[in-house]
């Protein structure tokens, strides 16, 4: 095949991948923004269509206004919901992954399985609710947080263990000659230096939490505490007849993660891909 | 990032071993407590109810009172076809958003690694529903995909094709789900086999060109093989995700028509809000089951086709 001849197939199959990918992936995108921007009986008939009247601004208040701005408020307890267990996930993440990857000991085995297992086993539903009751923590917001930061600790840990690989022993050494006791060293020395993983983790786990709608469902039931997620789910059946606002708050809930992606593009890939090729 | 670290790993090993620290001063340095925090949240929220739920299926629950009956909550999750029809199901989905996300995934990361017009946006394109949240996914496809109104089947209709009741139609509803899944999924596996792909030295390529292979004989004997880590990721990932799946379905057909597209995760969650607690946590023994049965042996036999090449 002749250079030019390979370079005109490429743009060819370029120009059909992309007008694939138009149809495939950016037409539900367009659908979605369109129809929060139309009046509530143009949006009912479904169509894919420039609207007649732009009501974009309209709708966007008359959503964050619905039911004394509970939009608003679930917007507030996934803010909450999902910087506090990240940040809970993070540190004891990493503290596991440290020593999992530094100290060799007979226990290392039994944890690297427990990791996995807890990556794999789905979690079983009424019995934690049971433990939840029993703690007093069921319905509420921080019994949610420590449910979603457990349930993201075998994720992190996997990331850790392979990022403190790369940080040279002699460092730790060093900080102990120097004076530094085992906690020093971790929360100084060795935390500063997990930077990189650290904003992977946070990102990929941060979207993974602000979109989860199976958790709050289960341990944190109800329409007044709800999350972002469970009240998209409500307002399904409550605005049968208005897919202006419904898709209005797919737009807003859909922002903070394209925000992170844009962003974090390159730490949320690699997140995904060494991850994944840890589980 | 797993390949650039894996390397380095073991000589920081091997130094370790020369100079001969002993275990009590690794334990002074790396305290074992460490483990202690995360190791509270991993036994109260994940051990005790995973083991707690081996109890609790064999009595019937209402929270405040248990009563033990032996193995019939299973014996009528299996007898009752709204409730064995989503273990069929639950494989049934597993297994081919699996399968579709390989297939699919591995097409467009050659398509995505070559020289392309236009590769930096399809990547992020194909990657962006990754992030969207699947209830507003679900909602999303329940109007594109309605069968009277729908833009798919408006389009359809102007061809002069009758589309299906995508949805609602019994036959169809668990396959379109799968579609709406991999649909959303699919930029996952395509990064994880770009990375594979990246990872492969172009040198291999460049010797089968010499050679005078085809592009098909280059992908059939190089690509293929080498990228068999990466296909072993994307499997057991949307293996563990498929079989696990609740949440899509419960957002498009709530496990309807009838129950003809239930999982089991939506008979779990069906069966606790009507109160049947030892029966919803026998469908989670059930699922934790069929996941175990299913992601041993697989990932046995992956990890050894590993070695072996």
């Amino acid at each position: 095949m002749t250079r030019t001849g390979s370079r005109g197939v490429s743009l060819v199959a370029g120009i059909v991948a992309i007008l694939a990918s138009v149809v495939v992936f950016v037409v539900p995108f367009a659908f979605i923004f369109l129809t929060a921007s139309k009046d509530a009986s143009e949006a009912s008939r479904l169509e894919f269509s420039w609207p007649q009247d732009w009501a974009f601004a309209e709708n966007l208040a008359e959503v964050l206004a619905t039911r004394d701005g509970v939009v608003v408020r679930a917007f507030v307890n996934s803010t909450v919901l999902t910087v506090v267990s990240v940040v809970i996930m993070v540190i004891l993440a990493a503290m596991v992954g440290y020593l999992l990857q530094r100290r060799s000991s007979r226990l290392n085995p039994l944890v690297s399985f427990l990791v996995l297992a807890g990556l794999i086993v789905p979690p079983a539903v009424v019995p934690t609710i049971w433990v939840l009751q029993g703690l007093g923590l069921f319905k509420t917001m921080p019994g949610l947080i420590l449910i979603e930061a457990t349930f993201g600790l075998s994720f992190c840990i996997l990331l850790f263990r392979a990022f403190v690989a790369t940080i040279p022993r002699e460092l730790d050494e060093a900080a102990i000659i120097d004076g530094a006791g085992p906690l020093r060293l971790f929360f100084s020395v060795v935390l500063p230096l997990l930077r990189p993983v650290i904003i992977t983790v946070v990102v990929v786990q941060a979207v993974a939490v602000f979109n989860d709608f199976t958790n709050p469902l289960y341990f944190l039931p109800g329409d007044e505490n709800a999350t972002v997620q469970l009240t998209l789910y409500n307002f399904q059946s409550q605005m049968v007849s208005q897919f202006n606002l419904l898709f209005m708050d797919i737009l807003l809930i859909t922002i903070p993660p394209l925000v992170m992606y844009i962003f974090f593009n390159r730490q949320i890939v690699a997140g995904m891909t060494s991850g994944a090729v840890k589980g | 990032m797993t390949a650039t670290v894996t390397p380095q790993v073991r000589p920081n090993r091997r130094r370790r071993r020369a100079a001969g620290s002993t275990s009590a001063t690794q334990r002074t340095i790396y305290p074992s407590w460490f483990y202690l925090p995360a190791a509270v949240l991993y036994l109260v929220f994940f051990a005790v109810p995973t083991f707690a739920s081996f109890y609790f299926s064999l009595t019937r629950w209402t929270l405040f009172d248990t009563e033990f009956i032996g193995l019939e909550n299973y014996v009528q999750f299996f007898s009752e076809p709204q409730l064995s029809r989503g273990f069929v199901n639950t494989l049934v989905y597993g297994f081919v958003t699996s399968g579709a996300k390989v297939v699919l995934g591995l097409a467009l990361a050659v398509l995505l690694t070559s020289q392309l017009v236009g590769r930096g946006y399809l990547r992020s394109v194909v990657f962006f529903p990754v992030l969207v949240s699947t209830i507003g996914v679900g909602i999303t496809f329940k109007a594109l995909l309605d069968p009277f109104d729908g833009v798919v089947n408006t389009m359809l209709a102007a061809f002069g094709i009758d589309g299906p009741g995508w949805f609602t139609d019994p036959a169809q509803a668990l396959l379109t789900i799968a579609a709406v899944d991999v649909w959303k999924g699919l930029g996952i596996a395509t990064l994880i086999y770009i990375a594979g792909i990246v990872a492969i030295p172009q040198e291999y390529y460049e010797a089968a060109r010499v050679d005078g292979a085809s592009r098909w004989q280059q992908f059939r004997s190089i690509t293929l093989p080498l990228v068999q880590p990466a296909t072993a990721t994307v499997i057991i990932l949307s293996l563990i995700g498929g079989l696990r799946s609740f949440d899509l379905i419960w957002a498009t057909t709530g496990g309807g028509p009838g129950f003809t597209s239930d999982v089991i995760g939506s008979v779990i969650y069906k069966q606790y809000q009507a109160g049947f607690y030892g029966l919803s946590t026998a469908g989670n023994v059930i699922l934790f089951l069929v996941v175990t049965a299913v992601m041993v042996p697989i990932s046995i036999l992956l990890n050894r086709k590993e070695v072996d090449r």
